[in-house]
C-alpha cells in the first residue's frame, strides 16, 4: 500500500518562494477542508469549504481574507508538534506578503518588499530631505524661520497653497494609479468578473465587514491576540487607527472644501471643523499605532511571521509620526519652528503616500477584494456534498 | 504536584471527564491535583478530537434547534448499543446533559450553529466553536484559574488499592517516581485504545492493522490496575467505537481528516475483490459505527471502496488522494487486487442495480437484486470512467472496556460494592452505558456528565 506524506513537504524555513508555499498551502488545505472544525471562526473557512481543489488564485484569494488572528491554530489538533504540522495563518501570512509582491505596480517596485522595513525608512529620510530643501527653495531662509501669526497666512506664507496642491495633488494621482493597477491584476487572478465588484449586495456587506472588522472577533468571543486569551485589543486599536485616518482624510476634505467653496483660506481655528476632525483623528492615529505595535511585540512567536515586522512596524511608525509632526504643527503653527515642522510633516505625509502601494497600506485593497469575492460567493449555490 | 501534600482530590486523566471532575470539585472547594500523561500539546485525550456533544432539550436551545427529548435520546441509544447499556444510568445521562451547554458555556467553551456537512445533528449535538481542543484550551484555562493543580507528562504506574480504599498513586513524572497521597481519587484516564499489546491480547494478530485514530497516550495503565485490584469489570474488550478510515493514516493521532465518507456512493470489496456488505444499509451515523468493525473482520484488515466519476465530489473531501484508473482491471492492479475477481464482482453489482432515482440525501429506492449481499439504497451502476479507490482499514478511537459504576460515579468492586473514595468517569466507565455501537456526540456527554458528579462527589467525601 502507498503511503502518503501529510507531513510538510519543502522546507518549513522562512525563504520559501512562492510555488513552493502554494504546494504547502494545497497541503494544508487539505487537511482543513476534511476537518472543518474552525468552520466558525471566520470567513477564510466557510470559503476554503466550497472548494475540492485549490490554485493559486485560490490561495491568494484565503490568504487576504485571513487576518492572523490565530483562534485556529490554538484549536488545531494538526498544529505542531503534531506530524502534520499545521500552522494555517502563519502559512496564510506568509502568501499574504507574496501577493503584496506579487501585485505591485509597476511590478519593478516589487522588490520594495523584499526589505520593506529598510525601504519604507529609506524612504521616509529621502521625502523628509527633499520637503526641507524643496520648502527652502520656495521659500527663502528669511521667510523660513519666522513666526507667523494666523493672520498673515502661516503656512501658506511658508508654502504657497497652489504649490503644495500641486505637488501632493499628483503624488497623490500616482498611488491610486498604482493601487488600481494592483487590484484589478489580483481582481482578474481571482476569476472574478470587473463588473461583479460593483454588485450592490456584496460591495455592501463588504464594506460593512471592513468598517466593523467583522472577522477580528475570533468566532465572537475575541481574537488570540497577542497572545492565547481571546481579546479585542488588536481590534480596537486597529478601528482607532483606521477611523484616525479616515477622520484627517475627512479633515482635509473639509478643509479643501472650505478653500474652493466657501473661499475660506487656512489656518483655521481650534474649533473649526477641520482642525476639530483633525486633532481628534489625530489622536487615534497616535494611539492606534502605538497600540498595534504594542500587542505585536507582545506577539505568540509560533503565529507571527517575523519577517514582516518590518514591513508591519514600518507603516505604523510612518502613520505615528504623520499624527504626531501634524498635531505639533497644530500647536506651533504661530512659533518660529512652525517652517520647519511643515516642511517635516509633509514629508511624513509624502513618504506615506508614495509608500502606500508598496507597504503594509496594500493589505486594506487585498482583504477588501477578497471579502467582496467572499459575499459574491456566498450568493452562489454551494457545491453539494454529502452529509456525514 | 507535592508528594509532602495530602491533596483532597487527585485526578487522574486530562481529557473532558477528567477537566469537568476537576472544575467542579475545586469549585466545591476541595484541594485538586489533575495528572495528565500527556505534554501540554497533546493535553485533553481523545477530547483534543472530537468536535460537539449530544444534548437532550425541550426546545431551541442556545445553538441547537427543535427539541431532543428524553425518550428520543434513549431510542436512539438502545438501537445503537442494542439493549447493551444500563438504562438508569444512561437515562440519568441524558437527562443532565440538558444542563451541559450552559455548564460548558460558563467554564469558556463556546458553541456554533454547525455548518456544511453536519447539518442534519443541528438538533441533537451542539458543536463546539473550533472543535475538541478548543474545549480542552478552555477548560485547563478556567481549571488554572480556579486554582486546580495541573502536572504534565505525569503517568501513574501504580495505585495502593486495598479493600475499596485509594490511599496513594505511584508518578512517573520527567524522570522522577513520586507517591501522591489523596483522601479520593478520580479516574479519568480514559481506555486503552492506544495500548498496541492489549489490543493485540484481545484481537489477535489482526490489531497489528489497526489505526489509533486519536491519542496515542490511552495505554489504559489505571484502567489495568483497577481491574487487577478489585474492581468490576464492565464492557468487552472487543468492543469500541471503531470506524473505517484511510488505510494511509497515521497510525496514532489521524483524527477526523482520515475519514472516507464514499461507502454509500460505490462498492467495498476485501481483498479477494469480493463484497461483504450492504453499502446502503443506511446514513452516515450508522455507517460511521459499523464500518471499522465490519473491516476488522476482513482478511489483513482491509478493504477497499470503489467509485465512478460520478460520485466525485459528493462525499466530504478526504484528505489523500484517491488511486485513479481508467478502467476497473487497471484500478484493481493499481490497489493491489486481482483484476479478473474486481471485475466480476463490479460486473454483476452493476447488473444486479435496478433503476431508480438517485437521491442521496434520502433512502432512495435506487437498490440491487439478486446479488448477496444486497446494496439497499443508492445503488448506481458503477461504469463511467475514471474509476477511483480508497483503502480502508479499522480506525479505532475508543475502546468500551471499563469498570463499574453507580449513579453516583463511585467505582463498583467485583463484589457489587462501591469503593470507598474511588469515583469514575469518561471512557474508562462508558461501557456501562455503551455497550456496543456508537452515537454521535454521547462520548462527550458521558464524560461531561459523570465527570461533574464524580467531581462533585468526590469533594463531598472529603469535605462531608
Amino acid at each position: 500500500m502507498s503511503s502518503v506524506d501529510l507531513a510538510p513537504h519543502a522546507a518549513a524555513g522562512a525563504t520559501r518562494t512562492l510555488p513552493e508555499l502554494i504546494e504547502e498551502a494545497q497541503r494544508v488545505l487539505a487537511i482543513c477542508n476534511a476537518c472543518r472544525y474552525c468552520e466558525g471562526y471566520c470567513a477564510v473557512f466557510p470559503a476554503l469549504q466550497r472548494r475540492l481543489a485549490f490554485e493559486e488564485g485560490d490561495v491568494h484569494y484565503l490568504a487576504n481574507l485571513c487576518h492572523n488572528c490565530g483562534s485556529c491554530l490554538y484549536a488545531c489538533q494538526y498544529a505542531p508538534p503534531h506530524e502534520f504540522q499545521l500552522n494555517f495563518p502563519r502559512l496564510l501570512a506568509q502568501v499574504r506578503a507574496k501577493t503584496y509582491r506579487k501585485y505591485a505596480w509597476p511590478g519593478f517596485l516589487a522588490r520594495l518588499y523584499d526589505r520593506n522595513g529598510v525601504a519604507v525608512s529609506l524612504i521616509t529620510a529621502a521625502s523628509l530631505a527633499f520637503m526641507l530643501l524643496f520648502t527652502a527653495w520656495v521659500a527663502d531662509p528669511e521667510r523660513l524661520f519666522r513666526a507667523y501669526s494666523l493672520e498673515q497666512g502661516s503656512f501658506y506664507a511658508v508654502m504657497p497653497h497652489d504649490v503644495m496642491v500641486a505637488l501632493f495633488g499628483a503624488v497623490s494621482a500616482f498611488v491610486a494609479g498604482a493601487l488600481a493597477m494592483s487590484f484589478v491584476r489580483f481582481w482578474r487572478d481571482l476569476g472574478e468578473r470587473k463588473r461583479d465588484f460593483f454588485s450592490p449586495l456584496p460591495a455592501g456587506d463588504a464594506t460593512g465587514d471592513a468598517l466593523r472588522l467583522t472577522y477580528l472577533d475570533g468566532g465572537g468571543e475575541g481574537c488570540r491576540y497577542p497572545d492565547e486569551k481571546p481579546s479585542f485589543a488588536r481590534r480596537n486599536f486597529h478601528h482607532l487607527t483606521f477611523y484616525g485616518f479616515m477622520l484627517c482624510f475627512a479633515a482635509t476634505a473639509t478643509g479643501t472644501v472650505y478653500h474652493y467653496i466657501f473661499g475660506r483660506m487656512a489656518p483655521y481655528s481650534f474649533w473649526s471643523l477641520p482642525v476639530l476632525l483633525g486633532s481628534v483623528g489625530g489622536i487615534g492615529l497616535l494611539v492606534g499605532p502605538v497600540g498595534l505595535l504594542w500587542i505585536k511585540f507582545l506577539r505568540d512567536p509560533d503565529l507571527a511571521d517575523t519577517r514582516q515586522t518590518g514591513m508591519d512596524a514600518g507603516f505604523l511608525v510612518l502613520l505615528f509620526l504623520t499624527s504626531l509632526t501634524g498635531l505639533a504643527l497644530l500647536a506651533l503653527r504661530e512659533a518660529e519652528a512652525m517652517g520647519v515642522l511643515l516642511a517635516v510633516h509633509l514629508g511624513t505625509v509624502l513618504a506615506l503616500f508614495l509608500t502606500m502601494p508598496y507597504g503594509k497600506f496594500a493589505h486594506a485593497l487585498y482583504r477588501f477584494a477578497a471579502l467582496v469575492r467572499f459575499h459574491l460567493e456566498k450568493r452562489r449555490p454551494a457545491p453539494a456534498v454529502a452529509a456525514e | 504536584m507535592d508528594p509532602s501534600r495530602l491533596y483532597d482530590v487527585l485526578v487522574l486523566g486530562g481529557g473532558n471527564a477528567a477537566l469537568c471532575a476537576a472544575i467542579t470539585a475545586r469549585s466545591a472547594g476541595a484541594s485538586v491535583l489533575m495528572l495528565e500523561c500527556a505534554p501540554v500539546p497533546y493535553r485533553g485525550g481523545n477530547s483534543r478530537h472530537t468536535r460537539n456533544t449530544r444534548t437532550m432539550h425541550a426546545g431551541p436551545l442556545g445553538v441547537l434547534t427543535d427539541a431532543y427529548p428524553e425518550e428520543e435520546y434513549w431510542m436512539d441509544l438502545l438501537k445503537v448499543t442494542g439493549g447493551q447499556t444500563n438504562e438508569h444510568l444512561a437515562r440519568m445521562t441524558i437527562r443532565q446533559t440538558q444542563d451541559h451547554v450552559g455548564w460548558m458555556a460558563s467554564h469558556g467553551v463556546r458553541f456554533q450553529p454547525p455548518l456544511s456537512g453536519t447539518l442534519h445533528l443541528s438538533r441533537t449535538n451542539a458543536f463546539f466553536l473550533g472543535g475538541g481542543k478548543a474545549l480542552v484550551n478552555a477548560y485547563y484555562a478556567a481549571a488554572e484559574r480556579l486554582g486546580v493543580e495541573i502536572a504534565y507528562e505525569a503517568e501513574v504506574v501504580d495505585l495502593d488499592f486495598a479493600d475499596g480504599r485509594f490511599n496513594a498513586a505511584t508518578v512517573e513524572h520527567r524522570g522522577t517516581t513520586v507517591e501522591i497521597r489523596a483522601k479520593a481519587v478520580v479516574v479519568a484516564s480514559g481506555g486503552f485504545e492506544s495500548n498496541l499489546e492489549w489490543l493485540r491480547e484481545v484481537w489477535g494478530p489482526a490489531a497489528d492493522n489497526f489505526l489509533i485514530r486519536g491519542t496515542p497516550y490511552n495505554k489504559g495503565r489505571v484502567l489495568k490496575l483497577l481491574l487487577a485490584k478489585g474492581a468490576k469489570q464492565v464492557g468487552d474488550p472487543t468492543q469500541g467505537h471503531c470506524v473505517a478510515i484511510d488505510a494511509r493514516a497515521p497510525k496514532f493521532d489521524g483524527g477526523i481528516v482520515t475519514r472516507v465518507d464514499a461507502v454509500s456512493l460505490g462498492i467495498v470489496v476485501n481483498r479477494h475483490g469480493q463484497r461483504f456488505y450492504d453499502e446502503g444499509e443506511d446514513f452516515w451515523p450508522k455507517r460511521y459505527a459499523i464500518w471499522g468493525r465490519l473491516i476488522a473482520q476482513q482478511p489483513e484488515q482491509i478493504g477497499y471502496v470503489i467509485i465512478d466519476v460520478k460520485s466525485m465530489g459528493k462525499f466530504m473531501p478526504p484528505v489523500f488522494p484517491p488511486e485513479k484508473a481508467g478502467s476497473i482491471g487497471e484500478l484493481a492492479g493499481k490497489i493491489g487486487l486481482d483484476p479478473a475477481a474486481l471485475e466480476q464482482t463490479v460486473a454483476r453489482f452493476n447488473k444486479a442495480v435496478r433503476p431508480g432515482h438517485f437521491d442521496h440525501t434520502i433512502f432512495d429506492y435506487c437498490r440491487t437484486e439478486g446479488i448477496t449481499p444486497p446494496k439497499t439504497h443508492w445503488a448506481r451502476t458503477i461504469d463511467t470512467p475514471p474509476f477511483f479507490a480508497y483503502a480502508l482499514r479499522p480506525g479505532l478511537t475508543f475502546t468500551y472496556l471499563g469498570v463499574g459504576t453507580d449513579a453516583k460515579a463511585r467505582m463498583i468492586m467485583q463484589d457489587d460494592k462501591p469503593a470507598a473514595n474511588v469515583f469514575a468517569a469518561g471512557e474508562i466507565m462508558a461501557g456501562n452505558i455503551l455497550g456496543k455501537g456508537y452515537l454521535a456526540g454521547i462520548g462527550m456527554a458521558i464524560g461531561t456528565t459523570f465527570g461533574r458528579i464524580a467531581g462533585g462527589e468526590a469533594a463531598r467525601h472529603v469535605l462531608g
